[in-house]
C-alpha cells in the first residue's frame, strides 16, 4: 500500500496533490506507452477515473491494486494482461462507454464535438473494427446535419459495428431504432457502393 | 258376403283397364259414380275381411304390379321407339298419363292408404306409383332425354325457335321425379347442362374476343346474361339461375376479363380517354358480378385520372417557366374540373362503389401533391382562395360562386398531406386582406374594430393637444400580437417628418395604456406624398418604404445605391425590391443609371423631375416579399413541436413502446394536419432523449422508456 501511494507521489503534482496531464505523460514514457495509447485509457477506466487528464489517489489506488501492481515495472508488465480483460466482450460495452464519459469536460456537458470524437473512436474501437471505423470517421468529417456526437449516438455505432455485416450492409433496417445518424452513414455508404 | 281374392281382383282389373284406355285415349265412357263406389268397396271389403280372407298385402302388391306390368308393356316400347324431340313429346304425355292413373288407381285403394300403410310403415300408393315410373322410365331413358333437352337449348342459344312449354314439362318431369328433393335435376340435367353452357360459352368468347372490340363485347355479354336469365323463367327450375348466370359470366367475363379491360383501343384506358359514359356503366355492370372482377377497372380508373391530373401539373409547369402567371390560378380550376368530372363518373357510372372512390382518392393524393414551379400545391390552393376573395382578385365571382368554389377546394384539401402548411399560407394571406382590402368586412374582425376606435381617440388627443400634431395626417392601426402572423420589423431609418409622428403616437399610446409595448411595422404602411414634377404636381400612394426613399431625394439630387441602402438601413432585397419599383417599373419616378431593367449595387439614382401621367394620383405598387420562405420555416418549426408534442403523449401513457410502434402511432395521430417525414419524427426522438425526456432501454435499442 505504501509503495503504491510512493509512486503516486513521484508523479503527482505537489501542489495539487493529483497526477496532472504532465504527470501522465511521464508516467507513460517510464511505462514506455505513448500517451494516446488506448492502454491509458484501459488504465484510466481500471481506475474508473472522472476527469480526463487527472488521477486522483484514491483513483490509483483502485486501479494499481486491481492489476496487483506496486511499482512502474509490474504495472508495464499488467497492460497486457489488462488490454484482454478490456477486450472481453462483457467488458469491452462497459470501457466503450466509459471512453465516452471520460472525454466530457464540462459540467453538463452531454455531447462530443466530431473531432475529438474521431480521435476517440480510432483509439476506442479502431483495432477491433478498422473498416467501419475508418467510414465513419470520413463520414462524420463530411457530414454537416451533426456538430456533436452524443452518447446515445456513441453506443450505437458500438451496436452497429456487432451487428451489422459489413461493407454490404445487408441486415440494416432503418425502420428499427438506429440513431439518425447511423441511417445517414449507410446511405451515404450505400451510395458510394453504386 | 265374403269377396275371394281373384273374385274381388277381377272386379280391380276390370277398373284398371277402363283407365288404362281413357288413359290412351280409347273410346271408353268416364267412371260413373257408381264405377268408382264399386271399386273403393271392392277394395275396403277386401281389407276389412277377416284372416285369412284380409287381402291387404296381396293388393298392396298387386297394385304396384299392375302399374309395372302397364309400364313395361305398353309405356317403355312406345318411348324407346322414338328419338329427340318425339322422344320428349311421348315422355311428356306418358308421364302425365301416368299421374292421372296414379291418382285414379289411389283414390280405389285409398283405404289401402288410410290403415295398411301407416301400421306396416310402408310407402303410400302415390309414391308407389311414382316410383314404378321412376326407376321403369326414368332410369333408363334420362339420359337420352336430357341430351336431347340440351341440344334444344343449344338450338335456341343459335337463334332457333323451340317449343319452350315441352323444355318446361320435361324439366318439371326431373323436378317432380325428386318427390321433394332436387337431387335427379341436379345429378341427372342440370350439372350436364351447366358443363354445356360454359362449352358453349367458352367457344363463343374465344371468337369474340378475337374480333370484337371491347363495348361490343360487352353489350354482346349482357346480352347473353339476359337471355339466360329469361330462359330460366321459360323452362328451366328457378334453382338454376345463380348457377347458370355464374357459369356464363366465368367464360365471358373471368376468363377474357383482363383481355377484355386491356384492348388496345377500346378497353378501358380507352372508353376513359374518349369518356365513353355508357360503356363504362356497362363495364361496372358486368364486372361488378364477378369475384374481384371491379378490381381491375378500378385500378385503371385511378391509373387514368392520376394521368390526366399529372398532365396538368406538367401544364402548370410549362406555363410557369413561360412566365405566365394566370397558369397557376388555371391550373386550380382545371383541377378542381377534373374532379368534378371524375367525381361524377364515380356516382354515376361505377354507381359510389367504394373501390372508385378509394381509386379517385388515391390519384388525387398522388398528383395533388406534386407542386408547380417551385410552389408547393398547399399554396397554390391558398393563393387561389385569396385570389377569389380579395379585392381586386383575378376572378370576380358572385358570393355564391365563390363559397360553391371555396366547397370545392376543400374536397381538394382532403387530398393534401400538408395541410398545415395550407392553414399558414392561408392565415397570412387571409390577415393581408383584413388589413388592405377596404371592403373587408371589419366588423368581424375586433382587433380591427379596436384599432379604428383607438384611431378616433388618437384624433381627439391630437384635436385636444395642439403642439403634439406631427404636422402630417397620421392614421395607425395598432393590432394585438397572438391574432395576427408574426410580421418581421425592421429599423427603418424614418424621414424626419415620420419620426415626429412615431413620437407623437407613442406618448398618446402610453396615455392609454402603461404596459404595453408597440413594435412599428413600418413594411405594412402606405404613404401618400405630393410629388412636384415639372409638368404637373401629382399624389402618389406608395408604401411607407418606398416614401422614406423618396424623401432622401429632397435633399440630394443624386444618390447611389449603397447610399440610399445605408441611408434607410434596410436589407439588400428589400432596397432592390423598392428601387425596382420606383424606377424600373411602370412609374418611373427615378431615373437609373445605368438605364437597364434590374438594379445593381453599382447604380445611381436620379429625382425624375420631368415625370408625368395623365392621372392626378396614381398608386405605385411594392410587391410583397415572398413570404414562402418564411412560411415554410413556420411551418416546420411548428411541426417540430408538434411531433414533440405527440411522441411526449405517446410515451407518457404508454411508458414504453417500441420504435415501430411509436412511429406508427405518432404518424397517425398527427395526420389530421400533415404527414410527418420519419427521418424527422427520428430526429425530435433522439432530441427527446438528450434533452431526458426518453431513454432507450438498455437490453432492447429498439425499446424506448418514458422518463418521469
Amino acid at each position: 500500500m505504501e509503495r503504491i501511494d510512493n509512486v503516486f507521489y513521484s508523479y503527482a503534482n505537489k501542489s495539487s496533490g493529483l497526477i496532472d496531464p504532465e504527470g501522465i505523460e511521464a508516467l507513460c514514457s517510464d511505462l514506455e506507452v505513448d500517451h494516446t495509447d488506448v492502454r491509458i485509457l484501459m488504465l484510466a477506466w481500471k481506475m474508473k477515473a472522472e476527469k480526463q487528464g487527472y488521477f486522483t489517489l484514491e483513483e490509483w489506488r483502485r486501479g494499481l491494486k486491481a492489476l496487483r501492481a506496486d511499482n512502474v515495472h509490474k504495472l508495464k508488465k499488467a497492460l497486457p494482461e489488462l488490454e484482454k480483460e478490456v477486450k472481453r466482450p462483457t467488458n469491452f460495452v462497459d470501457f466503450y462507454s466509459y471512453a465516452f464519459q471520460y472525454c466530457l469536460t464540462e459540467e453538463k456537458q452531454k455531447s462530443i464535438d466530431i473531432e475529438s470524437i474521431c480521435q476517440l473512436l480510432d483509439l476506442a474501437l479502431g483495432f477491433q473494427f478498422r473498416a467501419q471505423v475508418d467510414y465513419f470517421i470520413d463520414y462524420l468529417k463530411i457530414q454537416s446535419d451533426y456538430k456533436v456526437i452524443n452518447l446515445d449516438q456513441w453506443m450505437g455505432f458500438y451496436r452497429f459495428c456487432n451487428e451489422i455485416s459489413f461493407p454490404d450492409l445487408s441486415n440494416y433496417d432503418p425502420e428499427l431504432a438506429w440513431p439518425l445518424i447511423l441511417d445517414n452513414f449507410v446511405e451515404w455508404l450505400r451510395a458510394k457502393q453504386t | 258376403m265374403e269377396i275371394e281374392l281373384e273374385q274381388g281382383w277381377e272386379i280391380v282389373l276390370r277398373g284398371f283397364n277402363k283407365l288404362k284406355n281413357i288413359v290412351e285415349g280409347l273410346p271408353e265412357p268416364q267412371f260413373t259414380s257408381e264405377d268408382y263406389m264399386k271399386l273403393y268397396t271392392t277394395v275396403y271389403t277386401m281389407c276389412t275381411q277377416k284372416p285369412p280372407h284380409d287381402y291387404s298385402q296381396q293388393l298392396y302388391d298387386r297394385y304396384r304390379e299392375s302399374i309395372e306390368d302397364y309400364i313395361t308393356s305398353t309405356v317403355l316400347p312406345s318411348l324407346r321407339e322414338k328419338h329427340d324431340e318425339f322422344m320428349l313429346r311421348e315422355l311428356v304425355k306418358r308421364w302425365t298419363n301416368h299421374k292421372v292413373m296414379v291418382r285414379w288407381l289411389s283414390r280405389f285403394f285409398h283405404y289401402l292408404d288410410r290403415y295398411f300403410i301407416a301400421r306396416r310403415s310402408l310407402s303410400p300408393l302415390n309414391e308407389v306409383g311414382l316410383t314404378c315410373f321412376r326407376n321403369l322410365v326414368y332410369l333408363e331413358l334420362n339420359g337420352k332425354v336430357r341430351d336431347a333437352v340440351i341440344s334444344l337449348i343449344d338450338q335456341e342459344r343459335e337463334g332457333e325457335q323451340i317449343d319452350r312449354a315441352l323444355l318446361k314439362n320435361i324439366l318439371d318431369i326431373f323436378v317432380e321425379i325428386g318427390m321433394g328433393q332436387m337431387d335427379y335435376y341436379e345429378n341427372d340435367f342440370e350439372d350436364a347442362m351447366l358443363k354445356d353452357t360454359a362449352a358453349y360459352y367458352s367457344r363463343k368468347a374465344s371468337n369474340w374476343i378475337q374480333e370484337d372490340s371491347c363495348p361490343d363485347y360487352m353489350l354482346k355479354a349482357e346480352e347473353c346474361l339476359k337471355r339466360e336469365k329469361e330462359r330460366v323463367s321459360h323452362y328451366l327450375h328457378s334453382s338454376s339461375e345463380p348457377k347458370l348466370l355464374e357459369k356464363v359470366q366465368n367464360e365471358l367475363l373471368s376468363v377474357y376479363g383482363n383481355q377484355l379491360l386491356e384492348k388496345e383501343h377500346s378497353g378501358c384506358h380507352a372508353l376513359l380517354r374518349d369518356d365513353k359514359v355508357n360503356d363504362l356503366s356497362r363495364m361496372f355492370r358486368l364486372f361488378s358480378k364477378i369475384p374481384r372482377g371491379l378490381e381491375p377497372v378500378s385500378s385503371i380508373f385511378k391509373q387514368h385520372v392520376t394521368g390526366e391530373g399529372t398532365a396538368l401539373v406538367k401544364q402548370a409547369e410549362d406555363a410557369a417557366s413561360n412566365k405566365k402567371s394566370v397558369g397557376l390560378q388555371v391550373f386550380v380550376r382545371k383541377v378542381i374540373e377534373l374532379h368534378d368530372k371524375y367525381l361524377a363518373y364515380v356516382s354515376d357510372c361505377f354507381q359510389n362503389h367504394t373501390l372508385f372512390h378509394k381509386a379517385l382518392k388515391e390519384a388525387f393524393e398522388i398528383f395533388c401533391n406534386k407542386g408547380v414551379s417551385g410552389s408547393s400545391s398547399a399554396e397554390l390552393l391558398a393563393t387561389f382562395c385569396d385570389n377569389i376573395l380579395k379585392k381586386g382578385g383575378s376572378e370576380k365571382l358572385s358570393d355564391e360562386a365563390i363559397e360553391e368554389t371555396l366547397e370545392k377546394v376543400v374536397k381538394l384539401l382532403a387530398y393534401i398531406s400538408d395541410k398545415d402548411l395550407f392553414a399558414e399560407f392561408y392565415r397570412k394571406k387571409l390577415a393581408r386582406r383584413l388589413l388592405f382590402d377596404k371592403s373587408a368586412n371589419d366588423d368581424h374582425v375586433t382587433d380591427l374594430t379596436l384599432a379604428r376606435e383607438n384611431q378616433t381617440s388618437f384624433e381627439e388627443y391630437l384635436g385636444n393637444n395642439a403642439n403634439a400634431n406631427p404636422g402630417i395626417d397620421l392614421t395607425v392601426t395598432v393590432l394585438t400580437t397572438g391574432f395576427w402572423p408574426s410580421y418581421k420589423s425592421f429599423d427603418l431609418n424614418l424621414p424626419v417628418e415620420m419620426v415626429k409622428c412615431v413620437e407623437v403616437f407613442r406618448e398618446f399610446y402610453q396615455t392609454k395604456t402603461k404596459h404595453r409595448k408597440i413594435t412599428w411595422i413600418y413594411s405594412l404602411g402606405t404613404c401618400n406624398l405630393i410629388g412636384k414634377f415639372e409638368p404637373k404636381t401629382m399624389e402618389l400612394i406608395v408604401t411607407t418604404y418606398q416614401a422614406s426613399a423618396l424623401l432622401l431625394f429632397n435633399t440630394a439630387d443624386r444618390l447611389s445605391y449603397s447610399e440610399i441602402m445605408a441611408q434607410l438601413n434596410l436589407t439588400d432585397d428589400d432596397v432592390v425590391r423598392l428601387l425596382h419599383s420606383l424606377s424600373c417599373a411602370k412609374y418611373k419616378i427615378l431615373i437609373k443609371d445605368p438605364n437597364t431593367k434590374t438594379i445593381s449595387p453599382t447604380d445611381s439614382f436620379e429625382f425624375n423631375t420631368k415625370f408625368t401621367d395623365k392621372m392626378r394620383r396614381i398608386k405605385i405598387p411594392l410587391p410583397p416579399v415572398d413570404e414562402k420562405k418564411k412560411v415554410i420555416e413556420d411551418v416546420d418549426k411548428d411541426r417540430r413541436y408538434a411531433i414533440d408534442a405527440s411522441i411526449v403523449r405517446i410515451m407518457k401513457s404508454r411508458k414504453t413502446l417500441c420504435h415501430q410502434p411509436l412511429v406508427m402511432e405518432c404518424v397517425a395521430q398527427l395526420g389530421r394536419m400533415f404527414k410527418p417525414d420519419i427521418k424527422a419524427i427520428k430526429k425530435r426522438i433522439e432530441d427527446l432523449i438528450s434533452r431526458d425526456y426518453l431513454e432507450r432501454d438498455k437490453d432492447n435499442p429498439n425499446l424506448f422508456r418514458y422518463l418521469a
